[in-house]
């Protein structure tokens, strides 16, 4: 008792029902790694998955609730303002909630399939998930870091956990090295904020920033570059995307769904945090760079998908060209802005899962060239109709969430007078379409040659399959609720 | 001549470049984590020579934090080169290209 005193030492004070997500998601991974080493033999797919399962829905609820405390009493942040708890962290805990439960279902048949084990597989997803809670929620930037930590170092294992395939050992180290030296990156961004501001809290930074008149800028300019690069990185961004095509290849497809979604998500709250929320004051110096960081992603991210052949390569270069859009979005520097990327990134997620889902039950991981899914449109009608609607939603056509997302995003960039940033979008929009209609038209058009593409289907993928199907097609006709649900999520930074 | 804070800014970015070209220019697997440990050992040096600098205690606590990261990175990084290197040995980074296009 009389140490504490003795240094002096005043602990901050936690609200424990705010952390509560994450800390079920965690006890949840030592719960099924607890048991599953007592048990005395090899233990059931099906345990694990329930566990998932149960503890991403009972986190959700919690996060239901904890969002009408915000909607009630106004955003805080706890432990000396290191965790902020606004609309926006509790935004990005119910869509990383919906992930790892669909990542949980859709793993479930693949695991077996496969022969990697449940437990580990289970307990890495969900420690990953409360990196991925943790990264979105935290208002100091050290505490961002070690949640981005504890998502990338998840995922590194799990994608090497496949490992009789030299390709899924190949793509996490790949991941890995890239991964450590963005992270470095990010970190020393990290550091010269310290160094320019004197704190890593986000909340100080901003009130220092804002009160502050800097006589030299070099310091605070170097801090934003490093940390924009690191965050790049994470979401895939041209010029900073090469590892992603090489790395979506090898990766067991449902964690090439979870990286395509979360790590991406997690990567944008970081981003958005720091940059809208913190950097605020300044951001006629990080808005221009966004904007080129935008355009060469969007470029990039369309131009280099129509020479793929192998479909996991063209939907990762797909999912390039998303964060391009979710940037165009970002340097906008505006409340509009910001909830046009939040609205964006719900609706790709739930279309990427769904996409990768499908890509998942076509069969063994080594590679998927774009003949395997020629004539699924007549031997597997419902399949071949389910993933259409999904990549027309990817392509942005209309009555899909796609187009509801895209065109927030453009009108964002209109309404900020970056007309030729939305004229890009609006271009490479169109030539990215092509790419999706080509797989389309493998599908209908091409003629299979002689047995046709057996997918392995299992109910679990089904129920995802047509949720997400429903879910993009739904918003696509009435997006108002989630419109204004990303419009409250807006990140406040608020002493605690 | 004193030694001041900035001459620890400047050693720290240099372990933090040296760290970064070697990892991108070094072709051994080992000797890429180790430019990863360079780098982040920049950055610590950087947080402690802030820390000094802003009279603060923040910038050290830090570095504690870094140093479990760093080694829950090359536990995983170790283990996958391993991985690597008992199926095929002697691998270097050029032969991990069995994924391109």
């Amino acid at each position: 008792m009389f140490a504490p005193q003795l240094l002096g030492f005043v602990s901050p004070s936690i609200n424990w029902w705010a952390l509560l997500p994450q800390m079920i998601l965690l006890g949840a991974a030592l719960l099924i790694l607890l048991l599953s080493s007592l048990a005395p033999r090899r233990s059931s797919t099906t345990f694990a998955t329930v566990t998932t399962l149960s503890a991403a829905i009972t986190a959700y609820f919690v996060s239901i609730g904890l969002w009408y405390d915000v909607e009630r009493e106004g955003a805080s942040s706890s432990i000396a303002s290191a965790f902020g708890v606004d609309g926006f962290s509790i935004f990005f805990t119910m869509l990383i909630l919906i992930a790892l439960a669909i990542t949980a279902l859709l793993s479930h048949h693949y695991l077996d399939r496969e022969g990697i084990d449940p437990p580990e597989f289970h307990a890495l997803l969900l420690c990953s998930a409360a990196g991925a809670i943790v990264m979105a929620a935290a208002n100091d930037l050290v505490v961002m870091f070690l949640g981005l930590e504890a998502l990338s170092i998840a995922i590194y294992v799990m994608i090497a956990m496949h490992s009789r395939r030299s390709e899924a050992r190949e793509s996490a180290v790949k991941y890995f090295v890239l991964g450590a030296f963005s992270s470095a990156f990010l970190l020393y961004g990290i550091a010269l904020t310290y160094g320019a501001t004197g704190s890593t809290n986000l909340v100080h930074v901003r009130e220092y920033l804002d009160a502050v008149v800097f006589r030299d800028q070099h310091m605070l300019m170097a801090a934003m570059g490093l940390l924009l690069v690191g965050l790049s990185f994470k979401v895939a961004a041209a010029p900073f995307h090469f590892w992603a095509p090489d790395v979506y290849q090898g990766a067991p497809s449902p964690v090439t769904g979870w990286m395509a979604s979360i790590a991406k998500a997690a990567g944008f709250a970081a981003l958005l945090r720091i940059f809208f929320a913190a950097f605020a004051s300044h951001d006629s110096d990080w808005s221009p760079v966004v904007a080129v960081l935008a355009f060469v992603t969007l470029v990039v991210g369309a131009v280099m998908a129509i020479l793929q052949t192998d479909v996991k390569r063209m939907l990762a270069f797909s999912s390039i060209s998303h964060a391009g859009y979710v940037l165009v979005a970002v340097q906008s520097a505006s409340n509009d802005g910001t909830a046009a990327a939040l609205f964006y990134l719900f609706t790709y997620t739930l279309m990427v899962l769904g996409t990768f889902a499908v890509v998942g039950a076509m069969g063994s991981d080594d590679d998927h060239p774009l003949t395997r899914y020629a004539g699924l449109g007549r031997s597997k009608p419902l399949i071949a109709l389910s993933l259409t609607a999904l990549l027309l939603a990817q392509a942005g056509v209309p009555t899909t969430s796609g187009f509801i997302a895209k065109f927030q995003v453009i009108s964002a960039a209109v309404s900020n007078q970056s007309y030729f940033l939305a004229g890009a979008a609006m271009v490479t929009a169109v030539i990215g379409a092509f790419m999706y209609l080509r797989i389309i038209m493998t599908m209908y058009v091409v003629d299979d040659d002689e047995s046709g593409p057996s997918p392995v289907w299992h109910w679990t993928t089904s129920t995802v399959v047509l949720g997400t199907v429903i879910f993009t097609m739904v918003l696509g006709l009435v997006p108002q609720f989630l419109i204004e649900f990303a419009e409250q999520a807006v990140p406040i930074l608020i002493r605690g | 001549m004193e030694i001041t804070t900035g001459w620890y800014l400047v050693l720290g970015a240099l372990l933090f470049v040296i760290g970064g070209t070697g990892l991108l220019i070094r072709r051994n697997p080992l000797v890429m984590l180790m430019c990863v440990e360079l780098m982040l050992n920049g950055v610590n040096l950087t947080f402690v020579a802030f820390a000094q600098r802003l009279n603060d205690i923040g910038g050290q606590t830090v570095v504690f934090f870094v140093l479990v990261v760093a080694a829950a990175e090359v536990v995983v990084g170790l283990g996958l080169v391993v991985a690597i290197l008992r199926r095929q040995p002697g691998t270097t980074a050029d032969d991990l290209s069995a994924l391109k296009g």
